[in-house]
Parts: structure tokens; C-alpha cells; sequence
């Protein structure tokens, strides 16, 4: 027992550590970095380093963009996949089970490698370069529609819109009245897991555009990619970049995790 | 007749923006890329002409390609295999009453809701030859200082660290939430007959978790398959001057996603990277395809 404590203990130690030491190297300046021992304890330097950032890279833009770009996926992600999980849960129509488990399967299609197209897609419409090729695909995904499906046919009582029709609801208005403010709590934590993963997203935004009008990502790496090896604006552009992440997660890091593990039991 | 319109249609509208977003932005993309992948189609040129399979031919005679896939391989069972176990290990010892169960559920996902980006940044300087803190701790052993991006090895090690770390909490919490529907009757019983800790875990857990462990398996395994940001960052933070494509000087961490996005982005050979991209395809479904076999036959029963 006493040794499950003391391996959980080192896991969490583990897992905690580069982020405390990255916070370490950003509050330092860069001659600490070739002490040895290396310096465990912050240094005073953090908010000068923070300013450097700024100097560097167009940071306020970045996280101005990446603030648009995830919210506005994430409010699309709740409402499509409530609407699509409602239909899939609560509604009878032809098809229903084949779709769904299309749907699902379309969660193991490596869409990575379709990048290409996608990329030349991106010009045809005039998108590169812009915040509309990162939010338009991602409006909606199956992982969502999957999850709000899980949880409406659990939690969503059938007699709730039984009623709602023998009150002359239409299904927009079923959806709008009875089935939206039923669904407040999913969708809130499927809100929460979309805008992290939209924040941390960087491959495609690396892609599509352009360093003069980045994401925090995509500044991030240019901050890391330049032709002196400055870690110490590197960590400080990241502790500053991942502080709103954070912060969600320390607030409602128990509903997120809650919702992770929900949408795996039958995954 | 407008209530039965309204209940018969509106179901497709609603489930339609998911389908039409995914056959728009995710299948014709994928489809397409096989088109292309027949051409000489670069991105400046107006003109695409049909080459038939040649771009395959000079792919498959591509010696840095064959390299790529090397490295995928290798990165990606360094960084998978030890993962899987120690997550499924993790979950079973989260997997009981415990004080601080939601502070150490928490600890698990931190690295997980930390960017790739940010993971590199930090992992290359802690990975760093001179003043790198794992050095440091190394030394203390008698170890010399170790240049983790020069070499093969030392570079896939310190790729698969930074892959495990972001990756074994979030995965021991899907083992996790499938351990908890494991009916306690069982554990009961097997301890009444004596089997140990790790007997039922091997015994019990396993097997009756099964369906999610070939889960998991399957989505690393296309995940694995697909590595790029880390050998992307990787190479730009160790290396200085740019980023760097090729996954360090010798291409010692370079990944199939990386050389194809090499051709295709900064070399703008659409045609070509198309090539690569599809070949990668059929490596994923396969190395799927297998991974599949192999996890269908644990059993457990081991010990």
C-alpha cells in the first residue's frame, strides 16, 4: 500500500517537473542556464523575459488569434455535436445505427495525410494565411457528436420530449427548448476538451499560415526555431502561452477528466 | 403532412454539418491526394502532367525514404510499447480507494494538456549536451555528456521520452475508466484463493479489459505512425538556424510525416509528397492491421 502511494507519488513528480522547471529557466536569465548544478528555484527575471517575448515574436496577435480561433470552434463543436448526438440518441430515421458507426470510424482515418489537397483546397478559397482554414473544418468532429450521443441517451429523459410533442413542439423546438439546456453540462465539458486541444493545436496552423499572423503555437516555435539556441525566451513565450490552459485545467480539472473517461468507457 | 416533413427530414439536417464537413475537409482531401500523387504537380506551376506511377518509383528507390520509415518504426515502438504497459500499470494502481485520487488523476493529464510545442521547448533543453539537467543527473553516475540529438539511438530515446510523457497519463485514464467496470466480485474472489497483486492484474484486469487495450492500441498505433511535431521542434531547437526538416543533419529522426512534409512544403513537390503521403497510408493501415492481431490474441495467463 505504502508503495503505491510512493510510486503514484514519483509518477505525479514526474509528470509535474518540466513544467516547474521550465518556469524555473523563464524567470532566469540565460548565463544561469550554464550553472552547475543548474538552478532549481525561480529567478526575478521571469517578467523582463516575458517582455523580450513580445519584442520577438507578434505574441499579442498570436494569443489574440488563438483566443478567436479555438473559442469559435469550440462554441461550434457544442452546438453541431448536440444537434448531431440528439438526432442520433432521440430520433428515428433510416440509417441511424450504419451513420453512427460511420461516424465513429471516421475517428481512426488518418485525415494527416490528406494535407496536401486540404493545403491547395486552402488557396482555391483565398484562406491561407487566415483564421477561416483553421476554424471551418474543425466546426465539428466525431469525437464530439460521439460524445454528446453518449451522454443524451443516458441522461436525456425519452418521456421529457414525449411531452415537449404533445405540446406541439417541432424538433427544432424540442431541440432548443428541452434538449439544449439538458445537454449544459456535456457540452460544457466537450467545450473545454475542444479548446485546449484547438489551443494546442500546431502541425496545420504551421501549415496554413503565415508568421507575421500566427497562432500562440505557431509563434511558439518560431520563438524556438531562431538562429540562436535562446531557451530562456523559448520557456518564457511557453509558460506564458500555456498559463490559460492552466488555468481551466485547475479550475474544472475534475469535470475534464470526468468527461475523458466517460467518452472511453465505450470507446 | 408538415409534422411528418419535420420529423422525417430534420434528422439528416441535423446530423448532415458532421458529414458534410468530414466528406468536404477530411475524405476528398485523403481521396485526392491519390490523384495527385499521379502527377508532376508542383505548387508554382500552372501545368500538371500525368506521370503515371512514376512518382512511386522514385519513392520507393529514395533511399532517405526507406530511412523515414526506419525511424517511424523505431520511434514509434520505443515510444508505444513501454507506454501501453506502464499506463495499464498505472491504472491498476489507481484503480482502488485511494486518498488524493482526484490530485493524482489530475498529475496524470498535466503533461497531456501541455502543447506539443511546449513539451519540445522544454524537453530540449532538459535533453540539452552542456547544460541539459538529464546530463547532469547522468553524470552524477559517471556518465559523459551524451549529444541526445546526434546520434540515431539517443535521439529516437529522447523523442520517445517526450512522446511518453505527454501520452501515458491520458491513456491510464482510458485503461482506468475501463478497470472500473470490472465487477469487484472478481478480485474479491481471487483474493479469497491467494493470487496476488500482480497476478490479477495479469489474470483478471487484462483479460476483461480487453476491448479497450485493442482500443488503444489501434489509435496509437495510427497516431505513432503519424509523428511530426516532435521531430519537427526537435530538430529546430537542438540544431539552431531554421526549422529543420530533414530531423537532423544525418536525418536521424526523420519520420515519414516530416519527409513528406519536406517535399510538400518546402519543397513544394505536391505530386511527389502525394506519393509518400498514400505509401504512408498503406503503411498505417497495415501496421494497424497487425497491431490489431497481435492485441486480439492477449489473453493474459502469463503468469
Amino acid at each position: 500500500m505504502r508503495l503505491r502511494y510512493l510510486t503514484l507519488t514519483a509518477v505525479a513528480f514526474f509528470s509535474a517537473f518540466p513544467l516547474y522547471y521550465s518556469v524555473v529557466v523563464a524567470s532566469r536569465h540565460n548565463s544561469a542556464l550554464a550553472q552547475v548544478p543548474p538552478p532549481l528555484l525561480p529567478g526575478g527575471n521571469f517578467f523582463a523575459n516575458v517582455a523580450r517575448v513580445f519584442d520577438t515574436v507578434p505574441f499579442g496577435l498570436a494569443l489574440l488569434n488563438s483566443v478567436i480561433v479555438a473559442g469559435s470552434i469550440s462554441v461550434a463543436v457544442m452546438f453541431f455535436s448536440t444537434l448531431a448526438g440528439f438526432a442520433f440518441s432521440k430520433l428515428r430515421f433510416r440509417g441511424r445505427n450504419a451513420m453512427l458507426v460511420i461516424t465513429v470510424a471516421t475517428m481512426m482515418v488518418p485525415a494527416q495525410l490528406g494535407i496536401i489537397p486540404l493545403y491547395m483546397l486552402m488557396i482555391k478559397l483565398e484562406w491561407t494565411g487566415t483564421n477561416y482554414a483553421l476554424i471551418v473544418p474543425a466546426l465539428v468532429n466525431a469525437f464530439g457528436v460521439f460524445f454528446m450521443t453518449q451522454y443524451l441517451s443516458r441522461a436525456l429523459p425519452t418521456e421529457l420530449l414525449e411531452a415537449g410533442r404533445v405540446d406541439g413542439c417541432t424538433t427544432w423546438g424540442l431541440f432548443w427548448h428541452v434538449v439544449l439546456p439538458a445537454a449544459r453540462p456535456a457540452a460544457a465539458v466537450l467545450g473545454m476538451l475542444t479548446f485546449m486541444s484547438a489551443w494546442n493545436d500546431y502541425f496545420w496552423p504551421l501549415v496554413v499560415l503565415t508568421p507575421d499572423n500566427p497562432t500562440v503555437q505557431v509563434a511558439l516555435s518560431s520563438l524556438a526555431s531562431g538562429y540562436v539556441n535562446d531557451y530562456v525566451l523559448g520557456l518564457a513565450g511557453t509558460a506564458v502561452g500555456t498559463l490559460p490552459l492552466v488555468l481551466i485545467f485547475a479550475l474544472f480539472g475534475k469535470q475534464i477528466i470526468g468527461g475523458i473517461m466517460q467518452g472511453a468507457v465505450k470507446g | 403532412m408538415r409534422h411528418t416533413l419535420d420529423t422525417r427530414v430534420s434528422p439528416y439536417a441535423y446530423v448532415a454539418p458532421f458529414f458534410l464537413l468530414f466528406a468536404a475537409f477530411g475524405l476528398f482531401p485523403l481521396a485526392y491526394t491519390a490523384w495527385v500523387s499521379l502527377h508532376e504537380w508542383t505548387l508554382l506551376e500552372e501545368e500538371q502532367t500525368f506521370v503515371g506511377l512514376r512518382n512511386y518509383g522514385t519513392l520507393l528507390a529514395d533511399g532517405y525514404f526507406w530511412n523515414a520509415t526506419f525511424n517511424t518504426l523505431s520511434i514509434g515502438i520505443l515510444s508505444t510499447a513501454p507506454q501501453l504497459v506502464l499506463a495499464i500499470w498505472l491504472a491498476h494502481l489507481l484503480n482502488r480507494r485511494l486518498r488524493f485520487q482526484t490530485l493524482f488523476r489530475i498529475s496524470l493529464l498535466v503533461p497531456n494538456v501541455t502543447s506539443v510545442v511546449a513539451v519540445v521547448v522544454i524537453f530540449s533543453q532538459l535533453f540539452g549536451r552542456d547544460f541539459g539537467m538529464i546530463n547532469w543527473v547522468l553524470s552524477w553516475f559517471g556518465a559523459g555528456r551524451i549529444d541526445w540529438a546526434a546520434g540515431t539511438a539517443t535521439s529516437h530515446l529522447a523523442l520517445s521520452v517526450m512522446i511518453m510523457w505527454r501520452w501515458t497519463g491520458y491513456n491510464a485514464l482510458i485503461f482506468l475508466a475501463a478497470m472500473q467496470a470490472v465487477p469487484r466480485e472478481l478480485y474479491e474472489a481471487a483474493t479469497l484463493d491467494g493470487a496476488g497483486n500482480l497476478r490479477q492484474l495479469v489474470r483478471i484486469t487484462v483479460p476483461m479489459i480487453r476491448p479497450t487495450i485493442i482500443f488503444v492500441v489501434i489509435v496509437s498505433t495510427i497516431g505513432a505512425m503519424q509523428i511530426i511535431a516532435e521531430p519537427l521542434l526537435f530538430g529546430s531547437g537542438t540544431t539552431g538556424g531554421g526549422t529543420m526538416v530533414t530531423g537532423g543533419p544525418d536525418r536521424q529522426f526523420q519520420t515519414l510525416a516530416l519527409y513528406v512534409y519536406e517535399h510538400a512544403f518546402t519543397k513544394f513537390d505536391f505530386g511527389y509528397a502525394s506519393a509518400a503521403s498514400w505509401v504512408m497510408f498503406l503503411f498505417v493501415v497495415i501496421a494497424a492491421g497487425v497491431n490489431f492481431l497481435v492485441s486480439r490474441r492477449v489473453k493474459g495467463g502469463v503468469i
